[in-house]
């Protein structure tokens, strides 16, 4: 398997605060083709790392290339090959929809011949060829992502890298990103974007957890939920307040690992399932409760990331 | 006195108007006592003008609504002392520390005074903020400032909750965890209202209301508003998402097909049209990984009603 993106030990110290690491020792290894997330809350380390691997900023210890060339070393071969958005606008806020391309395709050396129907590709691969002529200042918060994008994509670069496409907007462009970024895959670039959503991260093909600028785990969504030392018990009850006096007293003794509401649901982390589910079955019924369901659910990134954080935090 | 009531609020035909424009339009429903209740919406539907009204800061221009069954035109100086109220812009000083603005908040609401320290120790301990009660407001993060507007809020434990927008501006974990401090402060017997207009946040409310241009247009559990979808949602993934989507939108009886990333997420009429996609998929040599029915997530419902109601919502959404 051909690896895209190479990170060994990666690490980065910023001058204006020198006693704290804002990566330490990462190492990525993506391979070509993929769809990758980097995975975290704010100040995990994702916007370092996608900084050094964009080339705009170098790094204070160990080595990453992307494409096969050192994104130190050899920045300038590496940035051809590289679309990058950053998380905050980067765009010119005077320029239209389309001068804002027309620019970023002047600076990254797109031949003339190829220019304006990459450009038109775009505008439509985007759905913003209506705007072509508006102000990028007068876009809503959606569009300009989505104008972000194609700008990041207009020399057709192999590997895409994005911080925070989607936080901050609606759920419909949300949508709408995720769907054009399963397009930019499908032509076989590689994509490298974080997000702090764990709906997302069921997405990718693969990813990696960051937190406080450690890298915790990588793996498919599919491998990290199965190797989870326990497994989901959804329950609904009326009254709602039975479930939580029963599961508030509890120590760990009915395998439960800790739980959380979700709606009106609890889910609770088990470590031996059908012993908990016959438990709560008959303390629900015998206070009376009506139980409208009491099934095993589903592991979600959502359960991986609290158990992976939460171990952490006892560690420290 | 309070009256005796079996729910936190109620409204019927609840209006605003400001001029001309109505903020909130003939809004009716009841929530019971002990319930989370999410009101979603695009910025300018009304959310907070309904919280100001029933918090008794804000006159209605007609229709009713009761607050642990005290009138908001009669009683609006009782409600206040029986809610607390985060407001999107809580006013924390930021001169002060985090005890101090604790003690501020606790005198304001009248805490008793052979009570206060117990109480205030109480709610830095609940709420994480211990090691920083000497904290200078404003060197505290965004987060940890939502949790100590949240403690200021309730240092009179009140049996309402009131949360405009409680985590506008924080990640999504730093949400989450707010939100579990929310159900370990507000216990079993507080009743919350918090207006947001995050998908994620509104997975954590027993009770939706989804407001649009002043109307409140959906109200139902989380899972009946999911149950209430049209069609089966079926998860699947595949080796090639992208020829599988288009060859997933010629079947009959498929009534959407979405990527999600490397997923698709296909909607049909029923669920014996599994084994036609299998088969279909098959034929062409995709091979399928893994396909199971999902409950759609608020995001697909909210999606849906959106369609169904005006586009305008979305550029309504994105204007803030």
């Amino acid at each position: 398997m051909k690896l895209m993106i190479e990170a060994q030990n990666l690490t980065k110290r910023y001058r204006s605060r020198r006693d704290h690491l804002a990566i330490d020792s990462l190492d990525l290894a993506i391979p070509s083709g993929q769809l990758y997330g980097l995975i975290g809350p704010d100040g995990a380390g994702k916007t370092t790392t996608l900084r050094i691997l964009s080339t705009v900023m170098r790094q204070s210890g160990g080595r990453a290339t992307v494409a096969g060339f050192d994104t130190k070393k050899r920045a300038e071969k590496a940035r051809r090959l590289i679309g990058y958005m950053p998380q905050a606008f980067s765009l010119y806020q005077d320029l239209s929809v389309i001068e804002n391309l027309k620019f970023f395709a002047n600076i990254n050396g797109v031949a003339s011949d190829r220019r304006d129907e990459r450009i038109a590709e775009l505008l439509d691969f985007a759905r913003l060829d209506r705007f072509r002529s508006r102000p990028s200042a007068n876009l809503s918060g959606g569009m300009r992502k989505k104008l972000a994008l194609a700008c990041a994509l207009v020399h057709e670069p192999k590997v895409l890298l994005l911080d925070e496409p989607t936080t901050g907007v609606d759920p419909v462009s949300r949508r709408e990103l995720w769907l054009i970024l399963a397009e930019v895959v499908q032509q076989g670039v590689t994509v490298l974007v974080s997000t702090p959503y764990m709906d997302e991260a069921e997405r990718c093909n693969n990813v990696s957890i960051l937190y406080a600028g450690k890298l915790l785990i990588s793996g498919s969504p599919a491998e990290l939920e199965a190797e989870l030392p326990f497994e989901i018990l959804e329950v609904k009850a009326k009254p709602r307040r039975i479930i939580h006096n029963l599961i508030d007293g509890i120590d760990g003794s009915n395998g439960i690992v800790r739980w959380r509401p979700v709606g009106d649901r609890i889910r609770l982390s088990v470590t031996n399932l059908q012993k908990t589910r016959r438990w709560l079955r008959s303390e629900l019924r015998s206070a009376s409760a009506e139980i409208s369901i009491l099934r095993e659910a589903k592991t979600s990134m959502e359960d991986v990331f609290i158990d992976l954080v939460e171990t952490q935090r006892v560690v420290q | 006195m309070m009256a005796i009531s079996e729910n936190a609020i109620e409204t019927l035909n609840l209006t605003r108007k400001f001029g001309n424009f109505t903020a909130v339009d003939r809004v009716s429903f009841e929530i019971p006592r002990g319930e989370i209740f999410g009101l979603l919406g695009p910025n300018g539907a009304g959310k907070t003008t309904t919280i100001r009204m029933l918090c008794g800061l804000l006159l209605p221009t007609d229709g009713e609504a009761r607050v642990l069954g005290l009138d908001v035109r009669h009683k609006p100086e009782e409600i206040k002392k029986h809610i607390g109220y985060m407001s999107q812009r809580f006013s924390l000083y930021n001169d002060l520390t985090a005890y101090e603005n604790l003690e501020f908040y606790a005198r304001l609401y009248s805490v008793p005074r052979r009570e206060l320290a117990s109480r205030i120790d109480e709610l830095i301990g609940k709420s994480g903020l211990r090691g920083h009660e000497k904290t200078l407001t404003r060197e505290l993060s965004g987060a940890w400032r939502q949790r100590l507007a949240l403690a200021c809020a309730i240092t009179h434990k009140p049996p309402m909750l009131f949360l405009d927008e409680p985590t506008a501006g924080v990640d999504p974990v730093s949400r989450r965890e707010f939100w579990d401090l929310i159900y370990e402060m507000a216990g079993q017997d507080v009743s919350v209202l918090a207006t947001t207009h995050y998908m994620d946040e509104a997975e954590y409310c027993n009770i939706i209301g989804l407001m649009y241009r002043g109307e409140l247009i959906a109200l139902d559990d989380p899972d009946s508003l999911k149950e209430g979808m049209k069609g089966v949602l079926f998860e699947i993934e595949c080796d090639d998402p992208g020829r599988a989507a288009s060859l997933g939108a010629e079947i009959p009886g498929v009534l959407d097909v979405t990527l999600h990333g490397i997923l698709l997420h296909v909607t049909v009429e029923n669920s014996r049209l599994r084994q036609r996609i299998k088969k279909e998929f098959q034929r062409a040599s995709i091979e399928i990984m893994r396909m199971e029915e999902i409950l759609p997530s608020l995001e697909d419902v909210f999606i849906a009603m959106v369609d169904a109601e005006r586009a305008q919502i979305l550029l309504d959404f994105e204007d803030d």
